[in-house]
């Protein structure tokens, strides 16, 4: 009989069960994390809209690192490997997730992606695996991948209401890397200081650098991120 | 639309859930959505119509409540208003989300034959 709130009916059970929807998903996360924290490895969760120029980011930095920091990357996408090809190319040793119909990567895609082929022993030797999500401002933000931090590429062509639209998405960031800042003198309407100020809405510990992949600029900017968490997860 | 994945994950936790019961024949399920769990409340309800019978869940009934975003200052626990700058006013702290971030399968009302 129900055993919660008394009312007597004996064909009732009531079962408390304040659970998380995604359990399943955060346990095989947990997994996740320590594959990478076991090899000493920096998981990052690469996320943002499609075409905000996430692979571009990090062919950017694999040609700035020329070899200094070992990199490995999966790609997830809906149909195609064209990302993980680019990045290979880029000196990135990368192996593409194809989603189908999934607008988000979850654990259990990065998990099987990590156990087959050549990239279990890749992610074991890098010092930095990058997640490239799919293209999709919400609801990659939800899944944990076991990533270290997340990391997302915003594109200056996109607007300056971006962060107050999609604050799910900006809640989880470590890191917003503004991208396309090439492309500022064409967009009169886009101002940096705006977009900084929407973030601080809805960022807890707002944080963005501006890149622009083409020319290089700001590349630097990140590559001391990145060497800053991989000294204090190093501490950790 | 991710709502179907996490209405086949509901049904998961709720198989799991009445397993030890022996009845399938569930009347409620009460699920809180949080204002920043990043899940459409409405296309939750259509995902959770279109898989319900055939996860045999047939005479289910959803009730979904939603949950406010609640922000505190990380250091003295102070709230701090969502939509404004996500830093106290008294004392500077970084904010941390409080409350409105899950998405919570609370209760689960099971019929079960006489014993
Ligand atoms: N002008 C300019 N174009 C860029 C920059 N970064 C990326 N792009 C272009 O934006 C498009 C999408 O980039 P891509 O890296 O494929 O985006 P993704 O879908 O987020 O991985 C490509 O045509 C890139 O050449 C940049 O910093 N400046
Ligand atoms: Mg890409
Ligand atoms: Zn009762
Ligand atoms: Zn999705
Ligand atoms: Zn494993
Ligand atoms: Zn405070």
């Amino acid at each position: 009989m129900c055993d919660v709130c008394g009312c007597g009916d004996p064909h009732k059970v009531t079962l408390e069960v304040h659970a998380s929807l995604l359990s399943d998903n955060d346990r095989e996360a947990a997994h996740l994390r320590e594959h990478f924290v076991g090899s000493g490895v920096l998981a990052l969760n690469i996320m943002g809209s499609p075409g905000s120029g996430k692979t571009a980011l990090l062919e950017a930095t694999s040609r700035a690192l020329a070899g200094r920091l070992r990199l490995a990357a999966v790609s997830g996408d809906l149909a195609t490997s064209l990302d993980a090809e680019r990045l290979s190319a880029a000196g990135v040793f990368s192996a593409p997730i194809t989603t189908g119909s999934a607008c988000h990567l979850d654990a259990a895609m990065v998990h099987h992606a990590l156990h087959e082929g050549s990239l279990a022993a890749a992610v074991r030797g890098c010092d930095v695996f990058f997640i490239e999500n799919v293209g999709n401002l919400v609801c990659p933000a939800i899944y944990d991948l076991g990533q270290a931090a997340n990391v997302v590429v915003l594109s200056v062509t996109e607007g300056v209401d971006k962060p107050l639209k999609y604050p799910v998405m900006f809640r989880k960031a470590d890191l917003v890397v503004l991208t396309k800042v090439d492309l500022l003198p064409h967009l009169p309407g886009v101002s940096v200081s705006v977009i900084r100020e929407n973030l601080a809405r809805v960022m807890p510990s707002a944080r963005a650098i501006e890149v622009s992949a083409t020319s290089g600029v700001g590349v630097s900017a990140f590559l001391d991120w990145l060497d800053a968490r991989r000294a204090s997860s190093k501490r950790a | 639309m991710h709502e179907v994945s996490l209405v086949h994950a509901l049904f998961d936790q709720v198989d799991r859930a009445i397993a030890p019961h022996g009845s399938k024949a569930v009347r409620i399920l009460k699920v809180r959505i949080g204002d920043l769990a990043g899940v459409d409340a409405e296309l939750f309800a259509t995902a959770f119509d279109g898989c319900r019978s055939e996860r045999g869940y047939v005479a289910a009934a959803l009730e979904l409540v939603t949950e406010p975003a609640v922000w505190r200052c990380a250091e003295c626990g102070a709230e701090i208003v969502a939509g404004s700058v996500l830093r106290c006013r008294s004392c500077d702290g970084e904010a941390r989300l409080a409350a409105g971030g899950d998405l919570i399968l609370d209760r689960i009302e099971l019929e079960v034959a006489d014993v």
